[in-house]
């Protein structure tokens, strides 16, 4: 059963591939999960719409694409505007409210945190703000893929030179999401 | 090992018109390969299309008879997979300059240790005589008719301007002088680029008002001159013989290996 | 990938792995890193490419890791010289590759021919974009499915091979190398955007696990005539690398035994036949596929690549709604296995092809079946996966029950 299809977005230079690789990777090598993960670009290496396609399940999964999220991060105006229509009634929308003036016309649950200024504030660079999201995500989904799992792979991704301020972020994320977790 | 064993005898007579120069360098290469005794399983030859590139079929090396222009990029991965070989190179004008220009200009850049021949006799002459990059203006051929206007290559300069540390000239009526240069040419280490002016009685003597092969070669004797000589300093409009250059630089396949080396650390 | 029998799909599919149970070999990686993994299985030991979207992670990642195993990876000046490099290398002993895309593919296509005539062993990998010319670089298409069969000029026959999925890149690269290997041929790895750049899991097996097949050698002695273009009754050519104690010519034009151009009718014919016949009389044995829910399906999907996945997804949904329908799912396209599929399509009532072309296998597909009336198109050259909505809609329409 296909447990979560999520659709991240923003632009690119904002590390939505990565975000998705590493949650994707998370799900398949340490929670023994099915995923896959796929993206679609165009020909900017920095700036216009990027967009990658996560899907999580507890068996095969064929069909690669997202076509109805019923997870969606949306990090930039034109991607909130461009996928918000796709999510699936009752699918959660994660925005930044720094970011994202999110104009909700379906049935979706909306959460909005301020993670671009939360890291802004805290490491003084947005190097790190696609892991905040990345936190904020597993807090949202539950456990489906646990922060250890998604540090297992920031460590062997990135290495760990930037392991402790990677682990920061993404915890700083999950801590920003935690109050507005489902019961 | 004798001047014969280097051929494939059996192959002979040649295809090559009569009077045509290319013999000359192929006889030119085989002294060359025989004074320096070279094992002929360590000799490769790898040739485009056009009537140079038949040389290839003439020796007993290893030889591949490639496609139109691509000798030089098929020679790389010959030599990048096996660098011990010693690999020549024959082409034709087109050859190396027209069709296979982008390859020629790449190969100098990278200095890979192949030996270039371009045997250049300003015409494609199997498809029966038309011009090429070196016919320069003026020239009659079957597809210049009212003559050529397109500016000529000049192969020394091209080459040395695309970065080949070896480049030197000569012509068929220098005989000793071919062989020469192409012991020099092939004992460098890296790209070495020998242009050698090869006389084309049919398709462009005959057309050109040149005359026969002796009268062609007539021209090479009295229209080219050693570099740094005296005939050259009188008549600076003579075309100049000898080498170019001759730099020591690395060569790509030995610094390839340090690239595996650094890898491997 | 042994033998010509696809194996049935293990239970519950291939990602149906117990949570928490994850083989310790396991890697989360793109289809083009596969496509890497497998050649290096194989004993890939050279490389010759130049940059092209969607294919250029195959050479991002071989420039890592072929000079830390003592392989060669040269980045050339262009598509043409890329696939010349790996002729030139391939007769010096390498187990050689190249990679490309759309316009890089059209340009290898003479080279391609120059070791088809010539018998080098090779594999070239094109993960297909959206053509013809630029067309859409970084989108999904199947539309070189013709172009890797008659892409270069002349007469001629090749293997063209294509995988859905991760895992089986890995596998079908690993096979396209022992075919190019056994019959001395260039071998086409047909892959697409999606499957190439989408990530899921690869299970690497151990060394030996999988067979490799390595080149064949001449047992031909030193001062012994060897005759290069000579094949044994198998149709197999054993080699004698540049460099060995052989010297021998090679020519793209037609040749005698020796390697030396003939126009010699008869010779001509005899080699011309030999380039076809080694492939297409093997049709059988070079047949990769795999099938689903075949066995009482009264409608057969037949697909490929990124789109067999869509094909799949809509044959088990409607499978658990008591629908019957199956899934062949080819891995060989060409030489076309046309007796497999007619065989295996007998008692359908009707064949649906969906690729993202205008029918290139359909029509391959048409001629092998007896109605070739029920076979029916499939297709997106948007730029987009075909979806199993897309199936599904032409499945309705043409079982009468609306769109």
């Amino acid at each position: 059963m296909e447990l979560y299809r999520v659709l991240m977005s923003g632009s690119g230079g904002q590390g939505v591939i990565t975000m998705a690789i590493v949650l994707a990777e998370a799900a398949c090598l340490y929670e023994g999960l099915t995923a896959i993960q796929s993206q679609s670009y165009g020909p900017e290496a920095r700036g216009g719409a990027t967009r990658s396609d996560v899907i999580i399940a507890d068996g095969p999964i064929f069909f690669p694409k997202v076509l109805q999220p019923n997870f969606l991060v949306a990090l930039t105006n034109e991607a909130s505007n461009r996928y918000v229509p796709l999510i699936r009634p009752g699918g959660i929308c994660l925005y930044d409210t720094d970011l994202v003036q999110l104009d909700l016309r379906v049935d979706a649950r909306p959460r909005g945190l301020p993670m671009y200024s939360a890291v802004m504030k805290e490491f003084g660079k947005a190097q790190s703000f696609n892991i905040c999201v990345l936190g904020a995500m597993a807090a949202l989904i539950g456990a489906v893929v646990s922060l250890n799992s998604l540090e297992r792979v920031l460590l062997t991704r990135f290495g760990p030179s930037r392991h402790e301020h990677n682990c920061r972020a993404l915890r700083m994320g999950a801590e920003m999401a935690a109050p507005m977790v489902d019961a | 090992m004798a001047f014969r064993d280097y051929i494939r005898e059996r192959f002979f007579p040649h295809i090559w018109c009569p009077g045509c120069g290319h013999g000359i360098v192929l006889n030119a290469l085989l002294h060359t390969v025989e004074d320096l005794g070279l094992e002929r399983t360590s000799l490769c030859m790898v040739s485009g299309i056009g009537c140079s590139s038949r040389i290839a079929g003439y020796v007993d090396f290893h030889t591949m008879h490639t496609m139109h222009g691509r000798a030089l990029a098929c020679a790389t991965g010959l030599k990048l997979a096996k660098p011990s070989l010693n690999v020549f190179v024959p082409m034709g004008d087109g050859d190396a300059t027209a069709i296979g220009g982008n390859h020629f200009i790449h190969a100098c850049r990278r200095n890979i240790d192949l030996t270039a021949i371009v045997l250049n006799n300003r015409i494609y002459g199997m498809t029966g005589g038309q011009f090429s990059p070196l016919s320069g203006r003026g020239v009659l051929a079957t597809t210049a008719p009212y003559r050529s206007i397109d500016e000529p290559f000049d192969i020394v300069k091209l080459a040395l301007g695309a970065g080949a540390t070896f480049v030197a000239r000569t012509t068929a009526f220098h005989v000793l002088e071919i062989r020469s240069l192409l012991k020099k040419a092939m004992l460098h280490k890296g790209i070495s680029v020998l242009e050698i002016l090869v006389q084309c009685p049919t398709y462009f003597g005959r057309k050109n008002g040149q005359g026969g092969a002796v009268e062609m070669m007539e021209l090479y004797r009295d229209n080219t001159a050693p570099l740094d000589s005296k005939k050259l300093e009188d008549n600076p409009s003579l075309i100049p013989r000898g080498i170019f250059r001759a730099d020591a630089k690395p060569e790509y396949c030995e610094e390839y290996a340090r690239v595996v080396a650094r890898a491997k650390e | 990938m042994s033998g010509a029998v696809a194996s049935p799909p293990p239970a519950g599919g291939a990602g149906g792995a117990k949570r928490g149970a994850v083989a310790p070999d396991a890697h989360f990686v793109q289809g083009n890193e596969a496509c890497v993994r497998g050649a290096m299985y194989a004993g890939l030991n050279f490389f010759a490419g130049y940059p092209i979207t969607p294919s250029t992670e195959i050479a991002e990642h071989l420039a890592d890791i072929l000079p830390r195993n003592g392989g060669v990876f040269i980045q050339m000046e262009d598509e043409i010289a890329s696939m010349c490099a790996v002729c030139g290398a391939a007769l010096a002993g390498a187990k050689a590759m190249t990679a490309t895309s759309g316009p890089g593919f059209s340009l290898k296509q003479e080279a391609i021919g120059y070791a088809c005539m010539t018998e080098i062993p090779c594999v070239i990998v094109n993960v297909q974009r959206g053509g013809p010319s630029t067309g859409l670089p970084t989108k999904v298409a199947q539309g070189d499915v013709m172009q890797s069969r008659w892409g270069t000029h002349g007469d001629h026959s090749i293997v063209v091979l294509t995988a859905s999925s991760v895992q089986d890149i890995f596998e079908i690269t690993i096979e396209g190398f022992n075919i190019s290997e056994t019959y001395r041929t260039p071998v086409i790895l047909l892959f697409d955007e999606v499957v190439g750049h989408m990530r899921e899991k690869l299970v690497v097996p151990a060394p030996g696990e999988i067979a490799v097949v390595d080149r064949l050698y001449t047992e031909v002695k030193a001062g012994v005539n060897y005759h290069p273009y000579l094949p044994r009754e198998d149709g197999r050519l054993p080699v004698s690398d540049f460099g060995g104690v052989h010297r021998y010519n090679v020519t793209g034009l037609f040749h005698d035994i020796f390697g030396f151009p003939t126009e010699n009718a008869d010779q001509v014919s005899r080699l011309i036949y030999h380039l076809v016949d080694k492939i297409e009389n093997r049709a059988h044995l070079l047949a990769r596929w795999k099938e689903y829910h075949l066995d009482d399906a009264e409608h057969i999907i037949l697909s490929y690549g990124a789109s067999a996945r869509s094909a799949r997804h809509l044959a088990e949904t409607r499978r658990g709604k008591g629908d019957r329908i199956g899934l062949l799912e080819l891995q060989t396209l060409w030489p076309f296995p046309a007796a497999l599929v007619r065989e295996k399509t007998a008692h359908a009532k009707s064949v649906f092809v969906a690729e993202m072309n205008m029918g290139q296998i359909a029509a391959q597909v048409k001629q092998a079946v007896n109605k070739p009336d029920r076979v029916f198109l499939v297709n997106r050259m948007d730029g987009m996966l075909v979806t199993p909505t897309d199936i599904g809609a032409v499945m309705r329409t043409v079982e009468g029950r609306g769109f």
